[in-house]
């Protein structure tokens, strides 16, 4: 919609009152909480006294915190290892191939974001009960790789769908086979779409909760099931700390991927 | 590479065009389902199997029967909290709508710098996690927290007020971390909304809001009601924000599952539960399948 008019009228004030209103009601709770994690007092203050990394330091420097930080880091790069293979090929085969009950499969891949998070966990919470793998690495990883996979697939079609398929064509016509015009001409040119796939798997999969809630066994937890369970029992600056670095981390992942989103977008635009 | 890629495409492709391009092109029927295999196999074995064996768990225990489904609605408590999730979901939708509105409004409308920050404002909480965002309101909201402390001193009130842990809290918090949710749908209905029609609408002679309520406003509903249906789907299923900011008088459905599993041990009735929350989830959706237009993310364009 363009602008009718530039003159301001009451009506429009109000509308831009509130629409800017909203948007700082968004992003007040995270903003407050950074000054916060850098005060000098033992318990969460604003405005905050002093200024010390003391917290981020207790972080950085207890085992607690730093096992699941690792656990952590470990399943969300496995994650996003296995999400961005399986959903490239899925891709690969929905965008280019012959596939019997197309729309099936498409419904069957985008149902983890259909179907409420909670009713996952727990269906996954009796299946690893029962293979007793509670705890285990690999419980987190395949179950954050179904969460995470329909994200890729929608991300990497996407790539493929605006990548010109003349150029595998003439891959082909110069003799090249099935796999090296993929790896030598259509991964070369669509690497970006696949990139920023592969970080939001990495970002579902660390930020993850609801799944680690139930998978996590009394030792081997992951870092926001870490935090969870801290939430209501102190109110330690550290929590400010970590939560601060968790945004950090994931506004700065979510930016890498737009930005290669848009690279891969500029890339396979059509000439 | 590329540069040799785009010279062939426009000498030698030309000569060609047009022999056998749509079977070149396409991969054969095995190679594509080989293609798929992998994540098929993984979905089966983590995601199907395991929903099968909800439903077997709360069907049968272990053999045949309802029990665990009458339990729901046996207890006073259960049917409470039902009923309560469904309310709150749909205040949560309600309010949502309400603030999102003017934003996906801006959004449609500005250009430039000020529709990227926007932008911006709206994408980057989606990302940050519901976790640490649910953290932030039990600080803000806590016995001496902020907004306590600043109730105080501007003297409104003598005590720190219970804010956590009340259905007020749930009901904030979920609309701050659902917002996006509302905001993205709407923002594609406002945005493909020809900028033609309103200005034809000023030409008439109609004023801003007459604009709005008879051109706008009518156009604008299809994102509305797919905002309205993704934030009360999955308020429905919602566990973070309720289990950090609620207490026991806010159990909702998904903080009712957690408590049976891991205080009551009531696996199977959490079963039962969950169950039925998958079936009103799936029921939903293809209730408003032609609002959500799920079918239509996967085809990329």
């Amino acid at each position: 919609m363009a602008r009718r008019h530039r003159w301001i009228t009451p009506g429009r004030l109000l509308l831009l009152a509130a629409g800017y209103a909203v948007v700082t009601f968004l992003l007040l709770p995270s903003l407050l909480i950074m000054p916060m994690s850098v005060g000098e007092r033992e318990f969460l203050e604003f405005p905050p006294t002093g200024f010390t990394l003391r917290w981020y330091h207790d972080y950085l420097s207890d085992p607690d915190w730093i096992d699941p930080t690792v656990f952590s880091l470990q399943i969300a790069l496995l994650v996003a290892l296995l999400a961005t293979t399986l959903g490239t090929m899925a891709a690969v085969a929905l965008v280019r191939g012959r596939v019997a009950g197309r729309s099936l499969i498409h419904l069957l891949i985008l149902s983890p974001i259909i179907a409420p998070n909670i009713v996952i966990a727990i269906a996954m919470f009796f299946f690893f009960a029962e293979l007793h793998m509670i705890g285990s690495l690999w419980a987190f990883v395949l179950g954050h790789t179904v969460l995470a996979l329909p994200y890729v697939v929608l991300t990497v079609s996407a790539a493929l769908y605006r990548y010109d398929s003349d150029l595998d064509l003439a891959a082909f016509s110069l003799g090249a086979g099935r796999l090296q015009t993929f790896f030598r001409v259509t991964l070369p040119l669509t690497w970006p779409g696949v990139l920023s796939g592969a970080l939001l798997a990495f970002i579902i999969s660390f930020d993850e909760t609801t799944i680690a809630f139930f998978v996590s066994g009394p030792r081997d937890k992951t870092l926001p099931r870490r935090l969870f369970e801290n939430v209501e029992e102190t109110v330690s600056p550290t929590i400010a700390a970590v939560a601060t670095l968790l945004i950090f981390l994931t506004v700065a992942l979510t930016v890498l991927a737009l930005l290669f989103r848009r690279l891969g977008e500029r890339r396979t635009a059509r000439r | 590479m590329t540069l040799a890629a785009a010279v062939l495409r426009r000498g030698l492709l030309r000569r060609m065009n047009g022999r056998g391009r749509a079977s070149e092109r396409r991969l054969g029927a095995l190679a594509s389902w080989l293609l798929l295999s992998p994540l098929l196999v993984l979905f089966l074995a983590v995601f199907l199997f395991p929903m099968l064996g909800m439903l077997e768990r709360s069907l049968f225990d272990p053999e045949l029967t309802a029990r665990h489904y009458e339990q729901m609605v046996a207890r006073d408590l259960y049917v409470r909290v039902i009923w309560r999730t469904i309310v709150v979901s749909a205040i949560v939708a309600a309010v949502s709508l309400i603030l999102g509105y003017p934003v996906a409004y801006l959004m449609a409308r500005m250009k430039g710098w000020q529709a990227a920050l926007i932008g911006a404002c709206v994408l980057i909480p989606l990302w940050t996690s519901v976790l640490v965002r649910s953290y932030a309101w039990t600080v803000l909201l806590s016995r001496f927290g902020l907004v306590n402390t600043w109730l105080m001193e501007l003297g409104l009130i003598e005590q720190p007020l219970r804010l956590l842990y009340t259905e007020g809290a749930v009901i904030l918090a979920m609309v701050h971390v659902l917002l996006p949710f509302m905001i993205l749908p709407l923002y594609a209905a406002l945005r493909a909304i020809p900028a033609d029609l309103p200005r034809s609408a000023a030409i008439l002679g109609a004023g801003g809001f007459a604009t709005f309520r008879h051109v706008v406003l009518p156009l604008s509903l299809p994102g509305v009601s797919a905002g309205l249906v993704l934030v009360f789907l999955i308020s429905l299923g919602f566990f973070i924000t309720p289990a950090l900011v609620g207490g026991p008088q806010s159990l909702m459905v998904a903080t009712l599952i957690a408590r049976e599993i891991s205080m009551t041990f009531n696996w199977g009735f959490a079963a039962a539960l969950a169950a039925t929350l998958l079936l009103a989830a799936l029921a939903i959706v293809f209730a408003f399948n032609r609002v959500l237009r799920l079918d239509r993310i996967g085809d990329g364009h």
